[in-house]
Protein backbone atom coordinates (compact mmCIF):
# COMPACT_ATOMS: atom_id res chain seq x y z
CA UNK A 1 0.00 0.00 0.00
CA UNK A 2 2.66 2.69 1.38
CA UNK A 3 4.40 1.82 -2.46
CA UNK A 4 1.27 2.39 -4.28
CA UNK A 5 1.31 5.68 -2.95
CA UNK A 6 5.08 6.68 -3.55
CA UNK A 7 5.99 5.20 -6.71
CA UNK A 8 3.39 4.05 -8.91
CA UNK A 9 2.21 7.56 -11.01
CA UNK A 10 -1.78 6.74 -10.10
CA UNK A 11 -1.23 6.49 -6.46
CA UNK A 12 1.32 9.80 -6.42
CA UNK A 13 -1.81 11.17 -8.20
CA UNK A 14 -4.31 9.99 -5.86
CA UNK A 15 -1.85 11.04 -3.09
CA UNK A 16 -1.81 14.63 -3.82
CA UNK A 17 -5.69 14.80 -5.10
CA UNK A 18 -6.24 13.73 -1.67
CA UNK A 19 -3.75 16.13 -0.12
CA UNK A 20 -4.95 18.85 -2.20
CA UNK A 21 -8.71 18.16 -1.05
CA UNK A 22 -7.54 17.63 2.73
CA UNK A 23 -6.90 21.47 2.23
CA UNK A 24 -9.47 22.94 -0.19
CA UNK A 25 -12.78 21.12 1.72
CA UNK A 26 -11.98 22.45 5.18
CA UNK A 27 -11.38 25.69 3.59
CA UNK A 28 -14.89 25.95 1.75
CA UNK A 29 -16.33 24.72 5.01
CA UNK A 30 -14.83 27.49 6.88
CA UNK A 31 -15.61 29.87 4.59
CA UNK A 32 -19.32 29.13 5.29
CA UNK A 33 -18.93 29.74 8.59
CA UNK A 34 -16.66 32.60 8.14
CA UNK A 35 -19.27 34.32 5.61
CA UNK A 36 -21.86 33.42 8.64
CA UNK A 37 -19.55 35.77 11.54
CA UNK A 38 -19.45 38.28 9.31
CA UNK A 39 -22.37 39.19 8.76
CA UNK A 40 -22.91 38.62 12.37
CA UNK A 41 -20.32 40.88 13.56
CA UNK A 42 -21.17 43.88 10.98
CA UNK A 43 -24.83 42.99 12.14
CA UNK A 44 -23.91 43.21 15.85
CA UNK A 45 -22.08 45.97 15.76
CA UNK A 46 -25.01 47.90 14.08
CA UNK A 47 -27.29 46.54 17.03
CA UNK A 48 -28.97 43.98 14.86
CA UNK A 49 -29.20 40.32 15.09
CA UNK A 50 -27.93 39.30 11.59
CA UNK A 51 -28.70 36.03 10.40
CA UNK A 52 -30.58 33.76 12.81
CA UNK A 53 -33.11 32.16 11.53
CA UNK A 54 -31.81 28.54 8.92
CA UNK A 55 -30.21 26.23 11.81
CA UNK A 56 -29.47 27.14 15.35
CA UNK A 57 -28.09 30.89 15.47
CA UNK A 58 -28.56 30.79 11.67
CA UNK A 59 -25.61 28.67 11.22
CA UNK A 60 -26.46 27.50 7.84
CA UNK A 61 -27.33 30.46 6.45
CA UNK A 62 -24.84 30.26 4.27
CA UNK A 63 -25.74 26.83 2.83
CA UNK A 64 -29.24 28.53 2.56
CA UNK A 65 -27.42 31.15 0.67
CA UNK A 66 -25.54 28.56 -1.86
CA UNK A 67 -28.30 26.76 -2.54
CA UNK A 68 -30.47 29.60 -3.61
CA UNK A 69 -26.97 30.74 -5.78
CA UNK A 70 -26.48 27.71 -7.31
CA UNK A 71 -30.92 27.51 -8.51
CA UNK A 72 -30.87 31.07 -9.81
CA UNK A 73 -30.81 31.72 -13.51
CA UNK A 74 -27.79 32.52 -15.15
CA UNK A 75 -28.11 35.65 -16.87
CA UNK A 76 -25.62 36.27 -19.65
CA UNK A 77 -25.63 39.96 -21.46
CA UNK A 78 -26.36 40.14 -25.17
CA UNK A 79 -23.33 41.08 -26.57
CA UNK A 80 -20.89 39.04 -24.10
CA UNK A 81 -17.86 36.92 -25.05
CA UNK A 82 -19.35 33.84 -23.53
CA UNK A 83 -15.95 32.14 -23.20
CA UNK A 84 -14.05 34.87 -20.92
CA UNK A 85 -17.28 35.49 -19.07
CA UNK A 86 -17.37 32.32 -17.63
CA UNK A 87 -13.89 31.88 -17.30
CA UNK A 88 -13.60 35.05 -15.14
CA UNK A 89 -15.07 34.18 -11.95
CA UNK A 90 -13.77 30.51 -12.35
CA UNK A 91 -9.68 32.19 -12.59
CA UNK A 92 -10.41 34.58 -9.71
CA UNK A 93 -11.88 31.12 -7.75
CA UNK A 94 -9.36 28.95 -8.80
CA UNK A 95 -6.15 31.36 -8.26
CA UNK A 96 -7.37 32.38 -5.09
CA UNK A 97 -7.36 28.59 -3.51
CA UNK A 98 -3.58 27.90 -5.68
CA UNK A 99 -2.10 30.06 -3.22
CA UNK A 100 -3.03 27.83 -0.20
CA UNK A 101 -0.48 25.21 -1.84
CA UNK A 102 2.45 26.69 -0.18
CA UNK A 103 0.69 27.95 3.08
CA UNK A 104 2.55 25.08 5.58
CA UNK A 105 -0.16 24.88 8.63
CA UNK A 106 2.03 23.14 11.18
CA UNK A 107 5.89 21.35 11.04
CA UNK A 108 5.94 20.03 7.61
CA UNK A 109 1.98 20.51 6.95
CA UNK A 110 2.46 21.90 3.77
CA UNK A 111 1.61 21.07 0.25
CA UNK A 112 4.09 21.88 -1.97
CA UNK A 113 7.50 23.08 -0.05
CA UNK A 114 9.15 24.89 -2.83
CA UNK A 115 11.95 27.32 -1.83
CA UNK A 116 10.10 30.50 -3.32
CA UNK A 117 6.77 29.59 -1.67
CA UNK A 118 6.25 33.71 -1.45
CA UNK A 119 7.33 34.35 -4.90
CA UNK A 120 4.51 31.81 -5.91
CA UNK A 121 2.03 33.58 -3.74
CA UNK A 122 2.52 36.80 -4.69
CA UNK A 123 2.65 35.70 -8.87
CA UNK A 124 -0.94 34.02 -8.01
CA UNK A 125 -2.57 36.82 -6.13
CA UNK A 126 -1.06 39.16 -8.94
CA UNK A 127 -2.53 37.28 -11.16
CA UNK A 128 -6.41 37.83 -9.54
CA UNK A 129 -6.25 40.76 -11.21
CA UNK A 130 -7.20 38.78 -14.23
CA UNK A 131 -10.59 37.88 -12.85
CA UNK A 132 -11.30 40.84 -12.86
CA UNK A 133 -10.30 42.71 -16.02
CA UNK A 134 -11.71 39.41 -17.31
CA UNK A 135 -15.00 39.98 -15.84
CA UNK A 136 -14.97 43.56 -16.76
CA UNK A 137 -14.19 43.34 -20.20
CA UNK A 138 -16.58 40.45 -21.06
CA UNK A 139 -19.45 41.85 -19.47
CA UNK A 140 -19.46 44.09 -22.83
CA UNK A 141 -20.96 46.98 -20.44
CA UNK A 142 -19.90 50.29 -19.81
CA UNK A 143 -20.39 50.03 -15.76
CA UNK A 144 -18.47 46.88 -15.03
CA UNK A 145 -15.69 47.53 -17.41
CA UNK A 146 -15.28 51.31 -15.88
CA UNK A 147 -15.60 49.12 -12.77
CA UNK A 148 -12.85 46.96 -13.36
CA UNK A 149 -10.25 49.40 -14.59
CA UNK A 150 -11.23 50.91 -10.78
CA UNK A 151 -10.34 47.14 -9.45
CA UNK A 152 -7.59 46.68 -10.84
CA UNK A 153 -5.33 49.91 -10.81
CA UNK A 154 -6.67 49.43 -6.87
CA UNK A 155 -5.13 45.82 -7.23
CA UNK A 156 -2.04 46.80 -8.75
CA UNK A 157 -1.12 49.78 -6.66
CA UNK A 158 -1.35 47.72 -3.49
CA UNK A 159 0.95 45.25 -4.56
CA UNK A 160 3.21 47.05 -5.35
CA UNK A 161 3.80 47.90 -1.45
CA UNK A 162 3.08 44.47 -0.36
CA UNK A 163 6.22 43.01 -2.68
CA UNK A 164 8.43 45.75 -0.91
CA UNK A 165 7.09 44.82 3.00
CA UNK A 166 7.63 41.17 1.88
CA UNK A 167 11.16 42.16 0.53
CA UNK A 168 12.08 42.87 4.35
CA UNK A 169 10.58 39.99 5.77
CA UNK A 170 12.70 37.77 3.09
CA UNK A 171 16.17 40.12 3.78
CA UNK A 172 15.62 39.37 7.95
CA UNK A 173 15.12 35.79 7.43
CA UNK A 174 17.15 35.01 3.99
CA UNK A 175 14.65 32.41 2.71
CA UNK A 176 11.41 32.70 0.74
CA UNK A 177 10.18 29.38 1.97
CA UNK A 178 7.54 30.11 4.56
CA UNK A 179 8.53 27.32 6.60
CA UNK A 180 11.58 28.91 7.18
CA UNK A 181 10.21 32.23 7.85
CA UNK A 182 8.48 30.81 10.70
CA UNK A 183 11.19 28.96 11.97
CA UNK A 184 13.51 32.24 12.19
CA UNK A 185 10.69 33.54 14.22
CA UNK A 186 10.80 30.60 16.59
CA UNK A 187 12.45 31.99 20.00
CA UNK A 188 10.74 33.67 22.74
CA UNK A 189 7.35 33.20 21.95
CA UNK A 190 5.59 36.56 21.26
CA UNK A 191 8.31 38.49 21.58
CA UNK A 192 10.40 37.14 18.90
CA UNK A 193 7.98 37.26 16.09
CA UNK A 194 8.36 39.60 13.11
CA UNK A 195 5.53 42.14 14.23
CA UNK A 196 7.96 43.65 16.53
CA UNK A 197 10.98 44.73 15.01
CA UNK A 198 8.68 44.97 11.20
CA UNK A 199 6.24 46.51 13.03
CA UNK A 200 5.38 49.71 10.82
CA UNK A 201 5.42 47.28 7.57
CA UNK A 202 3.10 44.84 10.11
CA UNK A 203 0.83 47.68 10.13
CA UNK A 204 1.32 48.33 6.12
CA UNK A 205 0.65 44.82 5.50
CA UNK A 206 -2.90 44.66 7.42
CA UNK A 207 -3.86 48.14 5.62
CA UNK A 208 -2.76 46.74 2.29
CA UNK A 209 -4.03 43.45 2.60
CA UNK A 210 -7.58 45.18 3.04
CA UNK A 211 -6.86 47.05 -0.34
CA UNK A 212 -5.29 44.36 -2.20
CA UNK A 213 -8.38 42.15 -1.09
CA UNK A 214 -11.18 44.77 -1.98
CA UNK A 215 -12.46 45.00 1.31
CA UNK A 216 -13.88 47.89 3.27
CA UNK A 217 -12.48 50.60 3.66
CA UNK A 218 -11.32 50.10 0.34
CA UNK A 219 -14.07 48.25 -1.40
CA UNK A 220 -14.07 50.93 -4.02
CA UNK A 221 -14.82 48.36 -6.32
CA UNK A 222 -18.26 47.18 -5.33
CA UNK A 223 -19.17 50.42 -3.25
CA UNK A 224 -22.69 49.18 -2.93
CA UNK A 225 -24.03 52.89 -1.46
CA UNK A 226 -22.59 54.41 -4.17
CA UNK A 227 -21.89 52.25 -7.62
CA UNK A 228 -24.23 49.23 -8.37
CA UNK A 229 -21.03 46.30 -7.80
CA UNK A 230 -18.06 47.40 -10.23
CA UNK A 231 -16.90 44.53 -12.23
CA UNK A 232 -20.17 41.81 -10.67
CA UNK A 233 -22.85 44.29 -12.04
CA UNK A 234 -23.68 41.45 -14.88
CA UNK A 235 -22.93 38.70 -12.88
CA UNK A 236 -25.71 36.34 -11.12
CA UNK A 237 -26.04 32.70 -9.82
CA UNK A 238 -23.01 30.42 -9.97
CA UNK A 239 -20.81 32.77 -11.55
CA UNK A 240 -21.14 35.65 -9.30
CA UNK A 241 -21.03 32.76 -6.32
CA UNK A 242 -17.79 32.32 -7.49
CA UNK A 243 -16.20 35.49 -7.59
CA UNK A 244 -17.47 35.94 -4.00
CA UNK A 245 -16.09 32.88 -2.75
CA UNK A 246 -12.82 33.79 -4.38
CA UNK A 247 -12.71 37.05 -2.50
CA UNK A 248 -13.28 35.26 0.85
CA UNK A 249 -11.22 32.68 0.02
CA UNK A 250 -7.81 35.65 -0.84
CA UNK A 251 -9.17 37.50 2.29
CA UNK A 252 -8.42 34.24 3.97
CA UNK A 253 -5.14 34.13 2.78
CA UNK A 254 -4.33 37.44 3.67
CA UNK A 255 -4.94 36.50 7.40
CA UNK A 256 -3.17 33.45 6.66
CA UNK A 257 -0.17 35.32 5.16
CA UNK A 258 -0.16 38.07 8.06
CA UNK A 259 -0.44 35.45 10.47
CA UNK A 260 2.81 33.44 8.71
CA UNK A 261 4.86 36.49 8.37
CA UNK A 262 4.44 38.72 11.44
CA UNK A 263 2.86 36.67 13.83
CA UNK A 264 5.36 33.08 13.74
CA UNK A 265 2.49 30.80 11.86
CA UNK A 266 2.33 28.27 13.78
CA UNK A 267 4.57 29.42 16.80
CA UNK A 268 2.75 29.46 20.47
CA UNK A 269 3.13 33.01 21.84
CA UNK A 270 4.20 31.45 25.08
CA UNK A 271 7.64 29.42 25.51
CA UNK A 272 5.61 27.48 27.81
CA UNK A 273 3.35 26.30 25.28
CA UNK A 274 3.66 23.44 22.86
CA UNK A 275 3.59 24.65 19.47
CA UNK A 276 0.41 23.49 16.82
CA UNK A 277 -2.09 24.05 14.08
CA UNK A 278 -4.14 25.68 16.74
CA UNK A 279 -1.78 28.90 17.02
CA UNK A 280 -2.24 29.38 13.09
CA UNK A 281 -5.87 28.70 13.17
CA UNK A 282 -6.66 31.39 16.32
CA UNK A 283 -4.23 34.23 14.74
CA UNK A 284 -6.19 33.56 11.18
CA UNK A 285 -9.24 33.98 13.21
CA UNK A 286 -8.13 36.72 15.05
CA UNK A 287 -7.36 38.98 12.07
CA UNK A 288 -10.69 37.58 10.54
CA UNK A 289 -12.12 39.35 13.23
CA UNK A 290 -10.31 42.47 12.58
CA UNK A 291 -11.19 42.44 9.08
CA UNK A 292 -14.97 42.22 9.69
CA UNK A 293 -14.75 45.13 12.39
CA UNK A 294 -13.12 47.16 10.13
CA UNK A 295 -15.87 46.09 7.81
CA UNK A 296 -18.43 47.84 10.18
CA UNK A 297 -16.16 50.54 11.81
CA UNK A 298 -14.42 52.80 9.03
CA UNK A 299 -15.82 54.78 6.71
CA UNK A 300 -14.94 54.18 2.62
CA UNK A 301 -12.21 55.92 1.24
CA UNK A 302 -12.46 58.33 -1.53
CA UNK A 303 -10.58 56.41 -4.68
CA UNK A 304 -7.98 59.82 -4.85
CA UNK A 305 -7.55 58.97 -1.15
CA UNK A 306 -6.86 55.64 -2.12
CA UNK A 307 -4.55 56.55 -4.43
CA UNK A 308 -3.03 58.96 -2.35
CA UNK A 309 -2.45 55.98 0.56
CA UNK A 310 -0.84 53.40 -2.18
CA UNK A 311 1.46 55.63 -4.13
CA UNK A 312 2.55 58.41 -2.05
CA UNK A 313 2.47 56.97 1.52
CA UNK A 314 2.48 53.37 1.37
CA UNK A 315 5.08 53.00 -1.42
CA UNK A 316 7.86 55.25 -0.16
CA UNK A 317 7.44 54.03 3.29
CA UNK A 318 7.77 50.10 2.41
CA UNK A 319 10.70 51.48 -0.05
CA UNK A 320 12.58 52.89 2.61
CA UNK A 321 12.31 50.29 5.39
CA UNK A 322 13.90 47.99 2.52
CA UNK A 323 16.70 49.73 2.71
CA UNK A 324 16.83 50.33 6.21
CA UNK A 325 16.43 46.60 6.93
CA UNK A 326 19.22 45.88 4.39
CA UNK A 327 21.11 48.09 6.48
CA UNK A 328 20.62 46.52 9.79
CA UNK A 329 20.79 43.35 8.36
CA UNK A 330 24.01 43.43 6.62
CA UNK A 331 25.73 45.64 9.66
CA UNK A 332 24.43 43.15 12.25
CA UNK A 333 22.42 46.16 14.32
CA UNK A 334 19.49 45.49 17.17
CA UNK A 335 21.57 41.98 18.24
CA UNK A 336 21.20 40.75 14.79
CA UNK A 337 17.12 41.05 14.75
CA UNK A 338 17.15 41.71 11.65
CA UNK A 339 19.57 38.94 10.53
CA UNK A 340 17.87 35.96 11.76
CA UNK A 341 19.79 33.87 9.24
CA UNK A 342 23.04 34.67 10.36
CA UNK A 343 22.21 33.89 13.99
CA UNK A 344 21.10 30.16 12.61
CA UNK A 345 17.25 31.46 12.89
CA UNK B 1 3.93 72.01 8.51
CA UNK B 2 5.41 71.52 11.47
CA UNK B 3 6.19 67.86 12.22
CA UNK B 4 4.33 66.70 15.15
CA UNK B 5 5.72 63.97 16.75
CA UNK B 6 2.44 62.45 18.98
CA UNK B 7 0.58 62.87 16.13
CA UNK B 8 2.97 61.00 13.74
CA UNK B 9 3.36 57.89 16.28
CA UNK B 10 -0.16 57.53 16.45
CA UNK B 11 -0.71 57.31 12.98
CA UNK B 12 1.87 54.58 13.16
CA UNK B 13 0.04 52.60 15.42
CA UNK B 14 -3.40 53.12 13.91
CA UNK B 15 -4.62 55.27 17.02
CA UNK B 16 -7.80 56.41 15.39
CA UNK B 17 -8.51 52.51 13.87
CA UNK B 18 -7.79 51.45 17.61
CA UNK B 19 -10.29 53.98 19.56
CA UNK B 20 -13.21 53.13 16.63
CA UNK B 21 -12.01 49.84 17.28
CA UNK B 22 -13.10 49.46 20.93
CA UNK B 23 -16.39 51.31 20.56
CA UNK B 24 -17.22 49.00 18.12
CA UNK B 25 -16.46 46.13 20.46
CA UNK B 26 -18.51 48.47 22.56
CA UNK B 27 -21.30 48.04 20.51
CA UNK B 28 -20.86 44.65 19.50
CA UNK B 29 -21.74 43.72 23.26
CA UNK B 30 -24.80 45.50 23.83
CA UNK B 31 -28.25 44.63 23.77
CA UNK B 32 -29.96 44.24 20.00
CA UNK B 33 -32.34 46.32 18.87
CA UNK B 34 -33.72 43.43 16.40
CA UNK B 35 -37.23 42.19 16.30
CA UNK B 36 -37.83 38.83 15.41
CA UNK B 37 -40.57 39.55 12.90
CA UNK B 38 -42.80 36.78 12.24
CA UNK B 39 -42.15 35.43 15.93
CA UNK B 40 -42.03 38.35 17.81
CA UNK B 41 -44.30 42.17 16.55
CA UNK B 42 -44.07 45.58 17.68
CA UNK B 43 -47.47 46.99 19.52
CA UNK B 44 -49.75 48.59 16.73
CA UNK B 45 -51.38 52.28 17.90
CA UNK B 46 -55.43 52.00 17.93
CA UNK B 47 -55.16 54.71 14.88
CA UNK B 48 -53.17 52.63 12.82
CA UNK B 49 -54.05 52.25 9.52
CA UNK B 50 -54.63 48.60 7.72
CA UNK B 51 -56.53 46.19 5.60
CA UNK B 52 -59.93 47.99 4.86
CA UNK B 53 -62.84 45.92 6.46
CA UNK B 54 -66.80 46.31 6.38
CA UNK B 55 -68.58 46.15 9.46
CA UNK B 56 -72.05 45.27 10.63
CA UNK B 57 -74.45 46.14 14.00
CA UNK B 58 -74.74 43.64 16.04
CA UNK B 59 -77.75 42.42 15.02
CA UNK B 60 -75.81 41.48 12.17
CA UNK B 61 -77.32 44.57 9.61
CA UNK B 62 -75.01 46.15 7.59
CA UNK B 63 -73.67 48.95 8.27
CA UNK B 64 -73.13 50.96 5.31
CA UNK B 65 -75.72 52.69 3.47
CA UNK B 66 -74.18 53.21 0.51
CA UNK B 67 -73.66 57.23 0.67
CA UNK B 68 -70.81 57.23 -1.54
CA UNK B 69 -69.08 59.99 0.98
CA UNK B 70 -66.01 57.34 1.27
CA UNK B 71 -65.93 57.08 -2.70
CA UNK B 72 -66.28 61.09 -2.95
CA UNK B 73 -63.22 61.70 -0.57
CA UNK B 74 -61.15 58.34 -1.61
CA UNK B 75 -57.83 60.27 -2.94
CA UNK B 76 -56.61 57.66 -5.10
CA UNK B 77 -60.23 56.91 -6.41
CA UNK B 78 -59.99 53.30 -5.44
CA UNK B 79 -63.57 53.18 -3.82
CA UNK B 80 -66.50 52.34 -6.17
CA UNK B 81 -69.89 51.49 -5.09
CA UNK B 82 -73.16 50.84 -6.57
CA UNK B 83 -76.24 51.41 -4.24
CA UNK B 84 -80.25 50.45 -4.91
CA UNK B 85 -83.31 50.64 -2.31
CA UNK B 86 -83.24 46.75 -0.98
CA UNK B 87 -86.65 44.82 -0.87
CA UNK B 88 -87.62 47.07 2.72
CA UNK B 89 -86.89 50.34 1.05
CA UNK B 90 -83.46 51.02 2.92
CA UNK B 91 -80.72 52.00 0.77
CA UNK B 92 -77.74 49.36 0.06
CA UNK B 93 -74.71 48.82 -1.68
CA UNK B 94 -74.94 46.29 -4.12
CA UNK B 95 -71.39 46.65 -5.25
CA UNK B 96 -68.57 47.98 -2.31
CA UNK B 97 -65.14 47.35 -4.02
CA UNK B 98 -61.77 48.65 -2.97
CA UNK B 99 -59.19 48.43 -5.21
CA UNK B 100 -55.98 47.92 -2.89
CA UNK B 101 -53.30 48.40 -5.43
CA UNK B 102 -54.87 51.73 -5.69
CA UNK B 103 -55.46 52.98 -2.05
CA UNK B 104 -52.48 55.21 -0.26
CA UNK B 105 -53.87 54.14 3.37
CA UNK B 106 -54.75 57.69 4.02
CA UNK B 107 -57.77 57.00 6.23
CA UNK B 108 -60.20 59.25 4.81
CA UNK B 109 -62.37 56.41 4.12
CA UNK B 110 -62.74 56.13 7.30
CA UNK B 111 -62.92 59.24 8.22
CA UNK B 112 -65.49 60.19 6.60
CA UNK B 113 -68.25 57.56 6.86
CA UNK B 114 -71.18 59.01 9.17
CA UNK B 115 -71.61 55.12 10.48
CA UNK B 116 -68.24 53.37 11.32
CA UNK B 117 -68.88 51.00 7.98
CA UNK B 118 -65.86 51.42 6.13
CA UNK B 119 -62.59 50.90 8.62
CA UNK B 120 -59.11 50.59 8.33
CA UNK B 121 -58.34 47.53 10.79
CA UNK B 122 -54.74 46.67 12.52
CA UNK B 123 -53.82 44.08 9.68
CA UNK B 124 -50.96 44.69 7.46
CA UNK B 125 -50.26 41.10 6.78
CA UNK B 126 -52.68 40.64 3.32
CA UNK B 127 -49.90 40.10 0.95
CA UNK B 128 -50.89 38.05 -2.06
CA UNK B 129 -49.65 35.89 -4.79
CA UNK B 130 -51.41 37.73 -7.34
CA UNK B 131 -52.33 41.62 -8.50
CA UNK B 132 -55.91 40.36 -8.68
CA UNK B 133 -56.74 38.97 -5.46
CA UNK B 134 -55.92 42.70 -4.24
CA UNK B 135 -59.47 43.64 -5.92
CA UNK B 136 -61.76 43.68 -2.79
CA UNK B 137 -65.36 43.33 -3.06
CA UNK B 138 -68.29 43.90 -0.90
CA UNK B 139 -67.68 40.13 0.24
CA UNK B 140 -64.55 40.66 1.01
CA UNK B 141 -64.50 43.69 2.76
CA UNK B 142 -67.57 41.78 4.88
CA UNK B 143 -65.42 38.80 5.91
CA UNK B 144 -62.66 40.78 7.07
CA UNK B 145 -65.27 42.81 9.30
CA UNK B 146 -66.09 39.78 10.78
CA UNK B 147 -62.74 38.30 11.47
CA UNK B 148 -61.39 41.65 12.93
CA UNK B 149 -64.64 43.30 14.69
CA UNK B 150 -63.29 42.62 18.14
CA UNK B 151 -59.82 44.65 17.49
CA UNK B 152 -61.53 47.10 15.21
CA UNK B 153 -64.23 47.85 17.79
CA UNK B 154 -61.72 48.06 20.74
CA UNK B 155 -59.62 50.41 18.54
CA UNK B 156 -62.59 52.66 17.72
CA UNK B 157 -63.54 52.93 21.40
CA UNK B 158 -59.66 53.09 22.44
CA UNK B 159 -59.30 56.14 20.33
CA UNK B 160 -62.87 57.74 20.85
CA UNK B 161 -61.58 60.35 23.36
CA UNK B 162 -59.83 61.92 20.88
CA UNK B 163 -62.31 62.42 18.47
Amino acid sequence: MYDFFTTTNLGITLLVLGQVLLVVVPLLVALAFILWADRKVWAAVQLRKGPNVVGAFGLLQSFADFIKYVVKEIVVPAGADKFVYFLAPMTSLVLAMTAWAVIPFNEGWVLADINVAILFIFAVSSLEVYGVIMGGWASNSKYPFLGSLRSAAQMISYEVSIGLIIIGVILSTGSMNLTDIVHAQKGAGLWSWYWLPHFPMMILFLVSAHAETNRPPFDLPEAESELVAGYQVEYSSTPFLLYMIGEYVAITMMTALISILFFGGWLSPFPWLPDGIGWLLLKMAFFWFVFMMTKSIVPRYRYDQLMRLGWKVFLPMSLAWVVLVAFFAQYGAFWGTYARWTTGG
Amino acid sequence: MAFDLVATAKRFVLWDFLIGFKLGLKYFFKPKFTVNYPYEKNPLSPRFRGEHALRRYPNGEERCIACKLCEAICPAQAITIDAEPRDDGSRRTTRYDIDMTKCIYCGFCQEACPVDAIVEGPNFEFATESREELFYDKQKLLDNGERWEAEIARNIALDAPYR
